[in-house]
């Protein structure tokens, strides 16, 4: 098996000395695959995505077992080889198309830009690169578009603006962090296709962080299933959709309602509870007091259960 | 479209201000006659449509016979000059202080704020007053004096719109796209809060204006013999009793040239307001 473009090991990311958002996160993303990040707000998945990046806020502190981009350990690389990978191989995406171009500039010239930093193209160049890929995203009349600013955009266009962004300078791997979550629902459907043609064209390697499972079971490759700061369960998207192991991605899955599956009249399913707040030394099972399977060895060490096929989760129950 | 009451101050703000500008840039081709030049046989000719006017002097001469009107033509220059240099440097000073802070928040920004609040318990007038007293008053005094002082409306208004422009998205998008921070700052932050320093730079324009003639006045300004508005009025104080017109002239010009500033100020500030808001 090749090596994984993004290779995370033992990512832990504190916040001051009484949160600790990420506890131990590993993930693997391929070449040319999609590697979904699910879980609900507050879970780390977005810190995780951050800390990969070298984004953390300040107070925040990062520390990881390896973070390998490209077989190169990016962990502590300094801020000015950071900056030379971010946009250029490694892009990112964000949830909010609203607020995430300039307002101050053109599209063309927030695109050109970015090509005019890392790689010294001259502006008409760039602005020819943008107009290929704005058309590439779909976007019709791609010239007019060019010179228009952000506010003159709807949500959907702008978020294909984002992504033709990110793509300018054919990074090998897309972070997207919840991209389709501020769309109406028959954008989201045309954002995920257009990620999952770009990917097939350009072998992109996305990671796609989400709380949407129905986004997940569209697009998804891998999926890691994050809780309380940790990947609870990590599988093949089928195999996971299949038979979840870990009793949280099972509650998750039975809080979606799927024509067929579920009668008229059934309850939908729910999880009790919220998500606990993790302080540094916190031992065992994260979603033990809202775990309809809890005993008494969950707050003590929980193993890693893997079936040799690429499925793992962290239970005590052998699922 | 709608009558608007708004639409039309900034109208005339712009006019009032451009028009001023105009006459300043073209003084030397617009007096009739030299500024500078005294004739005591001709003193306190009052202005032409009053009795004793001449139509050669439109506004009547001085108390040396000067020509009024070319003076208050000059006046404009030094008004609008010292205006611009004074927002220039306040400018410079206030936003690099204010962007700083606000950009990078924590112990920088505890220093920022500390040094606004010490400007802000400097008297202000009293510390001009004694700085051009000590250095000897000239335009560049004035200048230098009044653009280190009032450097803390911009910078209050930096500091608090960088932090607002800080936090949001396309900020993080910057940082994601492998911006350095020099780039983020000057390509990133300042064009997004420019149009509020531009609002406070017409208001700290038109402070200025009044300070100077507010020293002037006092005989700390511009020296004579430079036709400043504010030396204007305080050389006519003498007379004003006899000659109100002397005081009166170039106290309305200061009043519509400020005027002028403030009604652009607030009309920019709806206009950009608006424009951000669409």
């Amino acid at each position: 098996m090749p090596e994984p473009l993004l290779d995370v090991s033992g990512l832990r990311v504190r916040f001051g000395q009484n949160v600790e958002a990420v506890r131990g996160v590993s993930l693997a993303v391929e070449r040319g695959q999609t590697h979904c990040v699910v879980g609900e707000s507050g879970c780390g998945k977005s810190v995780s995505a951050l800390a990969v990046m070298g984004l953390l806020a300040r107070g925040a502190t990062r520390s990881a077992a390896h973070m390998r981009f490209d077989g190169q350990d990016i962990t502590n690389l300094s801020e000015r080889a950071l900056q030379a990978l971010r946009g250029d191989r490694m892009a990112m995406i964000f949830q909010e198309p609203m607020t995430s171009l300039n307002p101050a500039y053109t599209v063309g010239s927030q695109m050109a830009e970015v090509l005019a930093r890392h790689r010294g193209t001259p502006k008409r160049q760039g602005l020819d690169r943008a107009a290929e890929l704005l058309a590439k995203v779909g976007i019709t009349a791609p010239g007019l578009r060019l010179g228009q600013y952000p506010h003159q955009l709807s949500g959907g266009l702008r978020q294909r603006v984002m992504i033709a962004m990110a793509l300018m300078c054919d990074p090998e791997l897309l972070i997207a962090d919840e991209p389709t979550t501020a769309l109406d629902v028959t954008v989201q459907a045309q954002i995920l296709r257009l990620l999952q043609g770009l990917q097939r064209e350009l072998g992109l390697a996305i990671l796609l962080i989400t709380h949407d499972l129905g986004v997940v079971a569209r697009i998804a490759h891998k999926v890691s299933v994050m809780y309380a700061g940790e990947v609870v369960e990590s599988a093949p998207a089928a195999d996971l959709f299949a038979a979840p192991r870990h009793p949280y991605t099972q509650g998750l899955l039975a809080c979606v309602p799927v024509p067929g599956r579920i009668r008229r009249g059934d309850p939908l399913g729910s999880i009790p509870g919220t998500v606990p707040r993790i302080a540094p030394g916190f031992v065992g099972c994260g979603f033990r007091d809202r775990c309809g399977h809890a005993r008494p060895d969950c707050a003590g060490a929980i193993p890693q259960r893997d079936d040799g096929q690429g499925h793992r989760h962290l239970c005590q129950r052998a699922a | 479209m709608r009558f608007d009451l708004r639409r039309l101050s900034l109208g005339l703000g712009v006019v009032i201000v451009a028009g001023l500008a105009i006459v300043a840039v073209i003084a030397p081709w617009i007096t009739p006659h030299d500024p500078f030049l005294q004739n005591l046989d001709g003193r306190m000719i009052p202005p032409s449509w009053m009795e004793g006017g001449v139509p050669d002097h439109l506004l009547g001469t001085d108390q040396l016979g000067r020509d009024y009107l070319s003076r208050l033509i000059y006046g404009t220059r030094i008004s609008m000059l010292i205006g611009v240099l004074v927002v220039i440097c306040s400018g410079l000073i206030g936003t690099t202080l204010g962007v700083l802070g606000g950009f990078f928040g924590g112990r920088v920004d505890a220093v920022v704020m500390f040094v606004i609040t010490c400007r802000l318990s400097i008297p202000f007038i009293l510390v001009a007053l004694t700085v051009v007293s000590f250095v000897g008053s000239s335009l560049t005094v004035v200048v230098m004096t009044l653009g280190l002082l009032l450097w803390e409306r911009f910078a209050v208004v930096a500091r608090t719109t960088t932090m607002q422009v800080r936090t949001l998205d396309y900020i993080a998008a910057a940082w994601a796209a492998g911006c350095s921070r020099t780039h983020i700052l000057l390509r990133e932050v300042l064009p997004n809060i420019l149009h509020h320093l531009i609002v406070v730079a017409t208001l700290e324009m038109a402070l200025a204006i009044l300070l100077e003639a507010a020293l002037s006045f006092l005989g700390l300004g511009v020296p004579p013999p430079l036709p400043s508005w504010g030396l204007m009025i305080s050389e006519a104080k003498d007379y004003m009793f006899f000659s109100p017109w002397v005081i009166m002239i170039p106290g309305a010009a200061l009043f519509v040239l400020v005027l002028g500033i403030n009604l652009l100020g607030d009309g920019l500030r709806d206009r950009l307001g608006a424009a951000r808001d669409a």
